[in-house]
């Protein structure tokens, strides 16, 4: 496949390694976060671990949409199907993913809940307009990359006068929960974190730019570097974190020049802008409340949002005793380290958020990598 | 419903066993060692790019008595149709199943239909039973894989998956893509031909390639390490499966198989296997290894190594 293959290539890989491993300081450690569960997934679908130096590893971050999402809002989630009987309708790794009692909206859905998985907004506009006397609501998720489509389907539902149409809101924002992996009260507790450098998202950088993380790399002084989500976007972005560590510099680098500008799709911000505003608080599983980390739709597109159309109580689940995410999260710990990875948590019946997709860093060491340990 | 029966059932399916007319068919068989197996089809939409339900239930269970090294002699077929189902829909089903059968020649000779409520089926359900004969000297069964054995598969695995996910109602994408449906026996009479002591043989259908392998490997109390570059999958299943966050190594194929041999038989069969027409595209695409844990791991493309998993559910698009 075409412009993809290009990425994937062995013989470029085995060339950067080289380089890696001669500008690689025996005699240190170089943990790299990658925030996005884009990048877990290409490190250990394609084995990028294999082809680099021992003393470089790579600390998966919180950036799977599906894994962060609270059991509270699926919860939320299941109940508008379930008690207001709603045609409830979102992507496919929703599905999935874990609410309270073991319910899931796979279970949900084969219990006779009219839970539909679309591909695209649009799909979930479409059942609105085939559907005009039932109430169709869109379990909107994800980081920036998925928030313009939800708001151009408000938009559009606002234009056509569609009446049966809302949006139950759970996009969230990278640059805040990258801050609140280095600086917020668990981190403290945890002791320092050692994490030297950052892959900063790519799908998601192409929508807000590389501009956004600029004053992180100032605040923290740490490297940013934009990466694709190919395994030699991965490896050559490495590559740019290892010069800066080495020569001590802390800015923000873009790789990933074929799609992301320092500006972003200003287009898609600006729709973003036109629909939605910050909310004072979101819960993240395994980060827990973060500030400023999330959006929700403003009071102008209010008759869209489905937590205003209906009532959608705060449920505050807690997460599972023992288990380590809030840790592994932010590199204090790895996933082998937690005495419930493998026994009681695996990817058929996850306890933590980080099993629960295949990007999460859990799910990914169990079902690529559990034959190294 | 005897209308039915016999204006669409027998007219199509036509044989001297079936039109015996009684609740069973009679047949002779010489002494030997017999297969019987039974599959359940439910498929959404009814009809995709390559084939219908007719003849996914008439290939579906000719390979499953295939994959002994049996060659299949009669299936049976019992129908479970939903109220107001359209006949001309039925017909085609008929027709197109009959065509199947006829063309791997052999007979449905006994059947069985039932009407649900509107509501209580999805159009039509099919349940085909196959019995076949193995040849003296074949033992082909999941548990007999040696470490150092090769693994071979006989073309481009995922085409049946995605071309199904092309034609589902929310998802229609335009491919080229067809199903590789198709009965397998006679490639497997072939093989067997030329290499009686094949260890395993097994069609990778739901779960794909990456699912039935597991499965080998935990029947055998063996590893396999894979080469992912070996592999054969058509460009335009790899591009779809890119575009819908999909693994092909999971995806559902209907007219592929496994071969698991001996190291020293691989080329042999290989060569066998690439002068039949299911078999062009044949490869040898890994070997087994001693491995207590049963773990499938791969080699893979970019230079790196991964374990391949059993799938967890089903696999579902990613967003990101």
């Amino acid at each position: 496949m075409r412009y993809v293959e290009e990425f994937r290539s062995q013989d470029l890989a085995l060339k950067l390694a080289r380089t890696i491993k001669r500008e690689c300081d025996p005699d240190r450690q170089y943990n790299l976060m990658e925030f996005c569960g884009g990048h877990t997934h290409a490190i250990f679908r394609f084995g990028v671990q294999d082809l680099l130096p021992e003393n470089l590893r790579f600390v998966h971050g919180p950036g799977c949409p599906v894994c962060v999402l609270p059991i509270g809002r699926i919860d939320n989630a299941i109940h508008l199907a379930t008690e207001h009987g709603v045609i409830l309708c979102t992507y496919g790794d929703m599905m999935r993913v874990p609410a309270s009692g073991r319910k899931s909206l796979l279970k949900v859905k084969a219990e006779g809940g009219d839970v539909r998985m679309v591909y695209s907004t649009l799909d979930a506009l479409k059942i609105a307009r085939e559907n005009p006397h039932r109430e169709v609501v869109f379990f909107a998720i994800g980081f920036e990359t998925t928030t313009p489509p939800t708001a151009v389907a408000i938009k559009q539902a606002q234009a056509e006068g569609l009446k049966n149409f809302s949006v139950f809101c759970n996009h969230v924002l990278t640059p805040a929960a990258i801050q609140n992996i280095l600086e917020s009260p668990e981190v403290r507790e945890m002791g320092p974190v050692t994490i030297d450098g950052f892959f900063g998202p790519s799908h998601v950088s192409s929508i807000i730019g590389s501009r956004p993380y600029e004053f992180f790399s100032e605040e923290f002084q740490k490297p940013v570097v934009i990466a694709g989500f190919e395994p030699l976007d991965v490896m050559q972005s490495a590559l740019m974190l290892i010069r800066q560590i080495n020569e001590g510099r802390h800015e923000v680098e873009n790789e990933y020049t074929r799609v992301v500008s320092r500006e972003g799709n200003l287009k898609a911000q600006a729709l973003v802008a036109e629909v939605m505003e910050l909310r004072r608080s979101f819960e993240w599983r395994g980060l827990g409340l973060v500030p400023y980390s999330a959006l929700q739709i403003n009071s102008a597109y209010e008759t869209f949002d489905a937590e205003k159309r209906f009532e959608i109580p705060a449920i505050q689940a807690s997460d599972v005793k023992g288990c380590e995410c809030p840790r592994i999260l932010r590199g204090v710990k790895k996933p082998t380290d937690c005495q419930l990875f493998g026994t009681v948590c695996t990817p058929e019946n996850p306890m933590g958020s980080c099993m629960v997709s295949s990007e999460g860093a859990c799910a990914a060491y169990w079902s690529y990598g559990r034959f190294r340990h | 419903m005897a209308q039915l029966i016999r204006e669409l059932f027998v007219r199509h399916f036509d044989n001297d066993l079936l039109r015996q007319a009684n609740d069973q068919a009679a047949f002779d068989v010489s002494a030997g060692r017999m297969v019987v197996s039974t599959d359940s089809h439910v498929i959404s939409p009814l009809f995709f790019p390559g084939g219908d339900i007719g003849s996914l239930s008439v290939h579906g269970t000719i390979n499953d008595v295939a994959m002994s090294g049996a060659r299949p002699l009669y299936l049976t077929a019992g129908f479970i149709l939903e109220e107001g189902f359209p006949l001309a829909d039925l017909e085609k089903i008929v027709r197109s199943m009959a065509g199947a059968a006829t063309d791997a020649g052999v007979p449905v000779v006994s059947g069985d239909t039932k009407v649900v409520e509107r509501g209580k089926g999805d159009g039509v359900f099919i349940t085909t039973t196959g019995i076949g004969m193995v040849p003296g000297g074949v033992n082909i069964s999941g548990d007999r894989a040696r470490p150092g054995d090769a693994i071979l598969v006989n073309g481009t695995i995922g085409d049946h998956g995605i071309a199904v996910m092309s034609s589902r109602e929310n998802l229609e994408f335009e491919t080229a893509i067809q199903s590789d449906s198709a009965a397998l026996h006679g490639l497997v009479a072939d093989m067997v031909e030329a290499v009686s002591t094949i260890h395993c043989l097994r069609d990778p259908t739901r779960g794909g390639l990456a699912t039935t392998l597991n499965e080998l490997a935990q029947q055998s109390g063996v590893g396999m390490r894979l080469r992912e570059d070996a592999i054969p999958v058509d460009p335009s299943v790899i591009a779809a499966c890119e575009l819908l966050g999909l693994d092909p190594l999971y995806v559902a194929n209907e007219g592929k198989l496994i071969c698991i041999c001996a190291h020293e038989d691989a080329q042999r069969l290989i060569e066998v296997m690439r002068e039949h027409p299911l078999g062009r595209r044949a490869a040898i695409i890994g070997e087994v290894v001693a491995d207590e844990q049963g773990f499938v791991q791969m080699e893979t493309g970019f230079g790196g190594s991964r374990m391949v998993d059993w799938l967890a559910g089903e696999q579902l698009p990613r967003i990101c």
